[in-house]
């Protein structure tokens, strides 16, 4: 709830209020009708006054226990039975139950005579009756004003009006009044506003362009401030739904929190994590770029996360979505069977932008969704002027910003503006801004994406070429060339061609490779032989060696056999002798 | 209710067998005893004797006493007169002060 709203909740505390159970509306008012006073209820034919006060009664019996006469000038209590009957509301049951009374007032003037003077005690006495049989705290006057056309004398009928509205006072009843809008902006034809002074409520149902849009405005809420705005409202099948949109609430929670954008490389652009939860998203991009697909990959993401998604389509049915999008290999019907997933396609023309507004409000409080789907928002334009579209979203955004709910926008930009340019007026509400874009190059036609603006994230400034397959989304890199950036078959020629070049690149480093390995390998054998020669050099050294050995030793026995043959020992040669014989020989020698 | 007992006494000396074509059953609603009341039952009176001298019943229905009542034959303003008999049925509304309206009103003369 916004300051403002806050601010007026707590000055009307001061006044009892009637809560009247209608969306929306006790929000507006802070809490509900002036209690024990009259309200006046005024509207151009079917602008919903019926409805609204049989609503009144309605919650007031059910929903608070007050219990309430409606006394109707204009339709019989049959048909006022049958009429909201298919609202869910069963007035039959609540008269049985005695907490509502239906006092049908019939007048027709050719029937009526009037002569000398009169008053309207009998219709205090029928009213008196109908509060006290059941104890009532609410009274519904419906239309009041048919008085004026039954009874001729003006001046006793306005006198008997403003004595009807102070015993309605003295009697402490919450009175409903309704009266027919008059000519020339005159709030009731027959001038009621004088009497009814405490509330004002206004409901219009204005046609433009062939749309038909229905707005509420409090006129005037004596002893209370209230919203004053003009407020779109609804008549649904579950009753009146008032959207009190304020745009005052900038102070919405933010989140940290990051859901997938449930395409991994688009992910990645935006730091690897994806959006913000709570955050506005805007695709934008010309006919067929695949801002649809981009909507259900977010889709289909959100549902695997067992998170509702609402999906307002504005071109396209639910089934043919799902039909298009198994086309890309995504299957979005197990969602929609599980709930998860809830389409609502509307042509954009089939109401007013503030019937557009309120319904979706009343859409996403049923649905409670955490994220929410408008493709495209660009059509919301066929029903209104880019001031008013803008002026919708800006409420629709802060609405679905308040709840935390992601909202994920798509714009249709036309072909030859500039994108950027088309979405302006609502730029400064989205948060991350994607835009898709052709690019023309070699005679086709090819998506481009990149991210203009992402707050809050150190988001990828790179172009990617976006690439619909039937696996999904694929973003590719695209390729820079001298021409620009090269995407579809100029990437893919450049791709070919790097593949070329890599080719080459790769058999030149392996004739490389061959070479050294071949000179490699010369070493080796070189190597071999010189080792061959090392161990052929050395069987030679040692073989002479040997020889060598051989040589003394054979010197050695040969001197040894002329010593002996001289009975002579050989001082060189050791002998089998024991130590002392050796000294001795020693000594022997060193005597010598 | 004294108009209610001189009304029924009224009646009871001239009543007139039902189902006469030109037996009138009429309905005088008041709300207690207010000078409009009074004003219109002496009326109301007055003309029966001056134009249906023996063919009609006058009943008084106080609606403070009954207000019930008042529902079934759509009674808003105070004093009405309604014509149950003959059919159609007719309603004047007011103290009966002129006595051309209630002619025209019960079509006993043509509107002017």
């Amino acid at each position: 709830m916004g300051i403002v709203e806050d601010k007026i909740s707590r000055a009307l505390q001061q006044l009892p209020k009637a809560p009247t159970g209608i969306d929306g509306l006790d929000e507006i008012t802070g809490g509900g009708l002036p209690k024990g006073r009259p309200t006046l209820v005024c509207g151009s034919a079917g602008s919903g006054k019926t409805l609204f006060a049989t609503e009144f009664l309605v919650h007031g019996a059910i929903d608070y226990d007050e219990p309430g006469v409606l006394m109707s000038f204009e339709e019989t209590d049959v048909d006022m039975v049958q009429n909201v009957a298919s609202l869910g509301f069963d007035l039959g049951d609540l008269i049985e139950q005695g907490k509502l009374s239906v006092d049908y007032v019939r007048i027709e003037r050719s029937e009526i005579e009037e002569t000398g003077e009169y008053d309207l005690e009998g219709l205090f006495i029928r009213l008196g009756f109908a509060i006290d049989s059941i104890g009532a705290k609410r009274v519904v006057l419906d239309t009041l004003e048919a008085l004026f056309g039954g009874l001729q004398n003006e001046g006793i009928l306005r006198a008997e009006l403003r004595r009807l509205f102070l015993w309605l006072k003295e009697k402490g009843v919450t009175a409903l009044i309704t009266a027919e809008r008059g000519k020339d902006g005159a709030l009731t034809r027959h001038g009621l506003e004088e009497y009814v002074s405490d509330c004002v409520i206004l409901l219009d149902h204005r046609v433009s362009d062939q749309i038909s849009t229905r707005m509420l405005r409090v006129v005037k809420y004596r002893g209370s401030s209230h919203g004053t705005n003009e407020y779109p409202f609804l008549i649904s099948d579950t009753g009146f739904a008032i959207m009190p949109v304020t745009s005052a609430g900038l102070d919405h929670d933010v989140s940290q929190e990051r859901i997938s954008t449930g395409i991994p490389r688009l992910d990645e652009m935006l730091e690897g994590k994806g959006y913000y939860r709570g955050s506005s998203i805007l695709v934008s991009g010309t006919a067929g770029t695949g801002k649809s697909s981009l909507a259900a990959h977010l889709a289909r993401v959100t549902c695997e996360l067992g998170e509702r998604c609402l999906y307002f389509a504005f071109e396209e049915s639910p089934r043919q979505i799902v039909r298009n999008m198994q086309s890309i290999g995504l299957n979005l019907q197990p969602y929609v069977d599980q709930g998860l997933l809830r389409f609502h396609s509307t042509r954009s023309y089939f109401s007013g932008l503030e019937s557009h507004l309120a319904l979706m409000h009343k859409l996403v409080n049923d649905f409670k969704p955490s994220v929410v789907i408008i493709d495209p928002i660009t059509n919301l334009i066929d029903v209104g002027d880019e001031r008013t579209v803008n002026a919708m979203l800006v409420r629709l955004l802060d609405f679905l910003k308040n709840r935390q709910i992601t909202n994920f926008l798509t714009s249709l930009t036309s072909g030859g503006s500039a994108p950027e340019r088309t979405d302006v007026g609502i730029s400064s509400l989205i948060d991350t801004w994607l835009l898709l874009r052709d690019l023309e190059t070699g005679g086709e036609r090819n998506r481009g994406l990149y991210v203009i603006k992402s707050r809050g994230m150190a988001h990828s400034n790179q172009i990617r070429e976006f690439l619909l397959t039937s696996e999904g989304i694929k973003l590719v890199d695209a390729y820079l060339g001298t021409t620009g950036v090269l995407t579809g078959s100029a990437r893919i020629a450049q791709e070919m061609q790097e593949r070329a070049a890599e080719q080459a690149r790769r058999q030149e480093i392996e004739a490389h490779r061959l070479e050294l390995e071949r000179r490699r390998k010369t070493l080796e054998a070189r190597i071999a032989a010189l080792q061959a020669e090392i161990q052929s050099t050395e069987a030679e050294t040692s073989r002479v060696e040997e020889e060598q050995h051989l040589f003394a030793e054979q010197g050695l026995r040969g001197m040894e056999a002329m010593a002996r043959s001289r009975k002579v020992r050989s001082p060189g040669l050791p002998t089998n002798t024991g130590h002392p014989a050796e000294k001795g020989q020693d000594k022997e020698g060193s005597n010598d | 209710m004294t108009d209610t007992t001189a009304a029924n006494s009224g009646t009871d000396k001239e009543t007139v067998e039902s189902g006469d074509p030109e037996y009138w059953e009429l309905r005088l609603y008041v709300a207690g005893q207010t000078p409009k009341s009074i004003t219109a039952f002496t009326n109301l009176k007055k003309f029966c004797e001056e134009h249906l001298a023996g063919q009609y019943h006058i009943e008084v229905i106080d609606l403070m006493q009954n207000p019930q009542l008042a529902k079934g034959d759509q009674i808003l303003a105070i004093p009405t007169l309604v014509r149950k008999l003959p059919a159609p049925m007719r309603k004047i509304i007011g103290d009966l002060s002129n006595t051309e309206k209630v002619l025209v009103g019960f079509n006993l003369v043509p509107r002017s």
